[in-house]
């Protein structure tokens, strides 16, 4: 017994003594290396269009590849991407092979304490949906009205908290067939992702679905590295500037199909 | 490991499934039967150019998967501006699906029939309508019950597709109840029981009747 607790407090002060010399050696500031680097190294996805796929031309493209250009050019320096998945995304950052992860990343309370976040730059939502001409703004107006959702899908859980007994919710199989539903005008409100109403947009222009309302939303963050607080500022005032001066609505209505979501940003 | 009591709450999502599978059942045997008898009759006994178009129709739906006739109609006919509930789609699926079987099966049946009593009726001086009706069909029938029976059946049991279109049948609720609680052994057993339920009910049901029309023979 006695042995194994002075192991275990071994072990303990090894770590912290590891830890706090880690820190020390970790006193570099990140904006200061890009910036006589002159380099900036960005995470993007490759595989996960509208937010990063290789194009035609074999040359990464999508949001996040538009916003790391965005952010380099703003910063005066060069762009390097680097393609990573998503489960190695934030590894990258932690091993310091990117300064930045610009990949249609999500904040939650586990990354949170791995990395820190900027501001959001690109909407990420699960919503109602639906033709231009149906009035619908909130749960209530779906009132004695239908709406087609994939089955078991968090859409479809959020979607039956909120609406009354009075509106018709018709469960489909998969994504595919919901999409069916609304593109043959079986149903004209969706609930659904706001990547998936994009896709219809691109495809069938002339049913391109409306956002209403959200049912849940998650948008993307740019994530660096814990504690590098001149980083995050100067990240945060480029988004800051490319919410202002419109950027970051062009570049939501050149791939997502829509404009940025009321409210964006707030 | 089992546990049906997380199924409790949902029993009222199965009742709903399990009446809406039933009444679609009903209603599309009774016209698939109907409309099966007059196809039959048509391409047993039509011109050539009207049993054509029936062997094509039959052709056409025994030989293509019976969901892809069910998102033809669902899906495909409002680009025509057919825009059918999922109900009214389900329901032409089935009778559709049964007509085309039921009258190969019918016709089979009428087949048989020997030229003796055809002959036999015409020197009667009964009318085709007359012979049909009252001769031919009922003995005919008779001679295929059991596989007419087992297609009713199966058209049963196929309506389980419907439930892809958003029907809320027996399936539907299964999937949904199972979508929910993820007790999905304890959802599809139950639902399997019910369906197997029904067939046998079904199967009684078509006994009873059988027994009852074709008592003719019966000497009391």
């Amino acid at each position: 017994m006695k042995f194994k607790n002075i192991f275990k407090k071994t072990l303990l002060i090894a770590a912290s003594l590891a830890t706090l010399s880690a820190a020390n050696i970790v006193q570099a500031d990140v904006l200061q290396d890009i910036k006589d680097r002159k380099v900036l190294r960005v995470a993007v996805p490759q595989d996960f269009p509208p937010f990063g796929s290789v194009g035609l031309d074999l040359k990464p493209q999508g949001i996040d590849i538009d916003v790391a250009q965005y952010i380099a050019d703003k910063m005066s320096v060069e762009l390097e991407l680097i393609p990573v998945t998503s489960a190695n995304r934030i590894p990258y950052l932690q091993t310091k092979k990117a300064d930045l992860v610009i990949s249609s990343l999500g904040k939650n309370p586990e990354r949170e304490k791995a990395i820190d976040f900027s501001t959001p730059y690109a909407p990420f939502f699960l919503g109602v949906f639906g033709d231009k001409e149906i009035q619908v703004k909130s749960a209530d107006d779906l009132t004695n009205k239908t709406v087609g959702v994939t089955r078991g899908a968090v859409e479809d859980l959020e979607l039956e908290k909120i609406v009354s007994s009075n509106t018709t919710i018709q469960r489909f199989e998969d994504n595919n067939t919901t999409l069916s539903a609304y593109l043959s005008g079986q149903v004209n409100l969706i609930a659904t992702g706001n990547l998936v109403a994009a896709e219809i947009a691109k495809k069938q222009p002339n049913r391109a679905p409306e956002s209403k309302f959200m049912l849940k939303e998650s948008p993307c963050y740019i994530g660096m590295m814990k504690d590098e607080s001149a980083l995050q500022s100067e990240v945060n005032s480029i988004i800051a500037a490319a919410f202002s001066d419109g950027t970051l609505n062009s570049i939501s209505m050149k791939w997502l199909k829509a404009p940025l979501p009321e409210g964006f940003g707030a | 490991m089992l546990n049906f009591s997380d199924l409790l709450p949902y029993t009222d999502q199965f009742l709903k499934g399990l009446l809406t599978t039933v009444e679609l059942t009903l209603y599309s045997t009774l016209l698939g039967l109907i409309l099966g008898a007059v196809l039959a009759t048509a391409r047993q006994y039509g011109s050539s150019l009207v049993a054509g178009v029936v062997s094509v129709y039959v052709e056409l739906i025994r030989n293509t998967p019976f969901i892809v006739q069910l998102f033809f109609i669902f899906f495909g006919l409002p680009s025509i501006g057919v825009m059918l509930s999922p109900w009214q789609a389900g329901m032409i699926a089935m009778v559709i699906n049964l007509a085309a079987y039921s009258t190969e099966i019918i016709r089979a049946g009428l087949g048989t029939t020997p030229k003796g009593q055809w002959e036999a009726a015409k020197v009667l001086g009964l009318s085709f309508k007359q012979t049909l009706l009252r001769v031919v069909m009922v003995p005919a029938v008779e001679k295929i019950y059991p596989a007419l029976t087992s297609q009713c059946i199966i058209v049963m049991l196929g309506s389980a597709v419907l439930s892809q279109i958003s029907v809320p049948d027996l399936t539907y609720a299964a999937n949904l109840v199972q979508s929910r609680n993820f007790r999905s052994f304890e959802s599809y057993l139950i639902t399997a029981g019910l369906y197997l339920l029904l067939a046998i009910l079904m199967r009684k049901a078509f006994n009873m009747i059988g027994r009852r029309v074709f008592s003719y023979r019966v000497i009391k």
